[in-house]
């Protein structure tokens, strides 16, 4: 049995190309949330030096001088791309354990002798079916397969590594520095170098007991993956979340008590959504808030929370609990930059025992209210239908003045062919 | 609280009574015969994770396809002679018949109105996906 780690080539970027062909052979860069900073970069982008994570003001005449392509988050389009990648690679294996948004474990099962072809053809395959390149990692456990993905990445044409076999040897593990292995963070990697650890060929030949006492247990269990001994559990679907964020910065800073009522009640909302797609109900409410610690200017930060009588998902219960919170933290006189909900002590919805105040509450025309609110919102956009507490206009909505076109996901938008 | 317990039993009993009724009837003839309803998806998509839907502008493969028309594109289809493919030609979508003869390949429309584009070295083209089914309004 292998592990095949298959991540997607630079995924924001290479999804905004795949149904605009004019951006093939330009660079294309996207923003994060507020388009303040470069999140994405294509192969293009990168060449031009721009870097990760960069303030996009600062590249504004770089990207003038290069004709940069630019983009807001599309998150609906990403989300929908991801599904179809994963989708995908659930052709080509029996099992498929989704790491990340464009990242995928699968496990399969073909001689060492047939595995470049195998691990082409799901490149192929990925790239044929939905237009996003991809990189494939093979080996014999999960560190092995994201290792041997970073080597595909950086060290490959072909964009394909299969680390095992000859392949599996001094000359090449003697490069690789240690900061590049799965779960050694930049602490590990920097007191690993203070003993003389510096490459992953060093690594594999440490000393066991040495590595259980400067690294506890799962640091060996790292080392044991590197020597091909899988110890990291196969996980079918990530475990329920056992907190649930929604927050955003504002695009221009808020003042008005209405208006951070307005942004509480909505990222509530979005909370609650998520929640209920989980099937779970929470039990506490927090509400935070904060001014823009970049600025100079008065400063403040709080939070709160509010624990909900029985546990819900119920969108107004939530906005309600939300609206609470914010009311006993709320300063006037401060510019706020940031409001957040967390949705905490997440239960199974079914394990909830019915009592006489959910019968009160006409327990079952919530639950098939909500129903509806997230069968509409899904069929036509997170938004089609919302509470008027959240705000009609949304004047602090954050800035995403580079959207691309929602392609795959609303008739309006899907792409047009002459 | 005492009341709430009350209710709680009172909500499960009704579900073993229930399972009981349906246990020991017949079952129902009908059963086998339960249909599900149509789903456009299941008939129209044959790979849910390679389809997407594009919409046509211009007149260049009429009568066949008219201007509004949605087509359903499968990527994971590879296109023969004859076909009907989604191009992408110097960075623009194009909807056209992929015609194979004598070694070369062009992409031509139907409609006689518009040239047909020899696929040489030196003409950017990438073939996007094949069509397989135009959905028209028609009222």
């Amino acid at each position: 049995m292998w592990y095949a780690l298959v991540d997607c080539n630079n995924f924001y970027a290479s999804c905004e190309k795949v149904c605009n062909p004019a951006l093939a052979k330009r660079p294309v860069v996207v923003l994060s949330n507020n388009d303040g900073n470069v999140i994405a970069r294509c192969a293009l982008a990168k060449a031009l030096g721009i870097a990760m994570g960069a303030p996009f003001h600062q590249c504004k005449e770089i990207i003038a001088r290069h004709n940069v392509a630019v983009f807001s988050s599309n998150y609906a389009l990403y989300g929908d791309m991801s599904r179809r990648v994963m989708e995908t690679l659930a052709t080509c294996a029996p099992y498929v354990e989704v790491y990340s948004i464009d990242e995928a474990f699968l496990l399969c099962d073909v001689p060492l002798a047939e595995a470049t072809d195998y691990a082409l053809q799901v490149k192929r395959r990925v790239m044929q079916w939905t237009g996003i390149p991809v990189s494939v990692g093979m080996g014999a456990t999960k560190t092995l397969a994201k290792l041997a993905n970073h080597i595909a990445k950086k060290r490959t044409q072909s964009g394909v590594f299969i680390l095992a076999g000859d392949s599996y040897c001094q000359s090449l593990l003697e490069t690789i520095d240690i900061a590049e292995v799965w779960g050694i963070g930049s602490r590990y990697a920097r007191m690993l170098r203070q003993y003389g650890i510096c490459n992953v060929w060093q690594l594999i030949h440490a000393d066991d007991s040495f590595i259980k006492k400067t690294m506890t247990l799962i640091g060996l269990r790292t080392v044991y993956e590197l020597r091909g001994i899988p110890c990291i559990q196969w996980e079918d679907a990530p475990p329920p979340k056992k907190a649930i964020v929604s927050s955003r910065s504002f695009g221009s800073p808020v003042t008005e008590h209405r208006h951070l009522e307005e942004a509480a009640a909505h990222y509530s909302a979005i909370a609650a959504s998520k929640l209920r797609r989980q099937q779970g109900a929470a039990g506490a409410v927090t509400v935070f808030v904060s001014t823009n610690p970049f600025k100079d200017e008065p400063q403040y930060s709080s939070s709160a929370t509010v624990v909900l009588n029985m546990h819900s998902a119920y969108t107004p219960d939530i906005i309600a609990a939300a609206h609470t919170a914010l009311w006993s933290i709320y300063r006037q006189g401060y510019r706020y930059k940031k409001v957040g909900i967390m949705l905490t002590d997440i239960v199974p919805s079914q394990e909830l025992s019915p009592t006489l105040f959910t019968c009160m509450n006409n327990y079952e025309k919530r639950y098939r209210l909500m129903q509806a609110l997230d069968s509409v919102n899904r069929q036509h956009g997170r938004g089609a239908v919302y509470f008027a507490s959240e705000g009609a206009v949304k004047p602090w909505a954050m800035r995403r003045r580079y959207l691309s076109p929602r392609y795959t996901t609303h008739w309006d938008e899907i792409p047009v062919v002459t | 609280m005492a009341v709430q317990v009350i209710a709680y039993q009172l909500l499960s009993l009704q579900a073993p009574l229930y399972l009981m009724a349906i246990k020991a009837g017949f079952p129902s003839p009908a059963d086998d015969y339960v249909e599900k309803t149509l789903d456009l998806h299941e008939h129209l998509i044959r790979h849910p994770a390679a389809t997407f839907f594009v919409r046509v502008s211009g007149d260049s493969m009429a009568p066949l396809i008219a201007h509004g028309d949605i087509l359903v594109v499968d990527r994971a289809l590879t296109p023969h002679s004859g076909s009907i493919v989604i191009a992408a030609v110097n960075g623009e979508l194009t909807v056209k018949r992929l015609v194979e003869q004598n070694g070369s390949s062009m992409l031509v429309a139907d409609n006689d109105a518009y040239q047909p584009i020899a696929l040489t070295p030196q003409v950017d083209c990438t073939l996007w996906g094949v069509v397989v089914h135009i959905i028209r309004t028609v009222v």
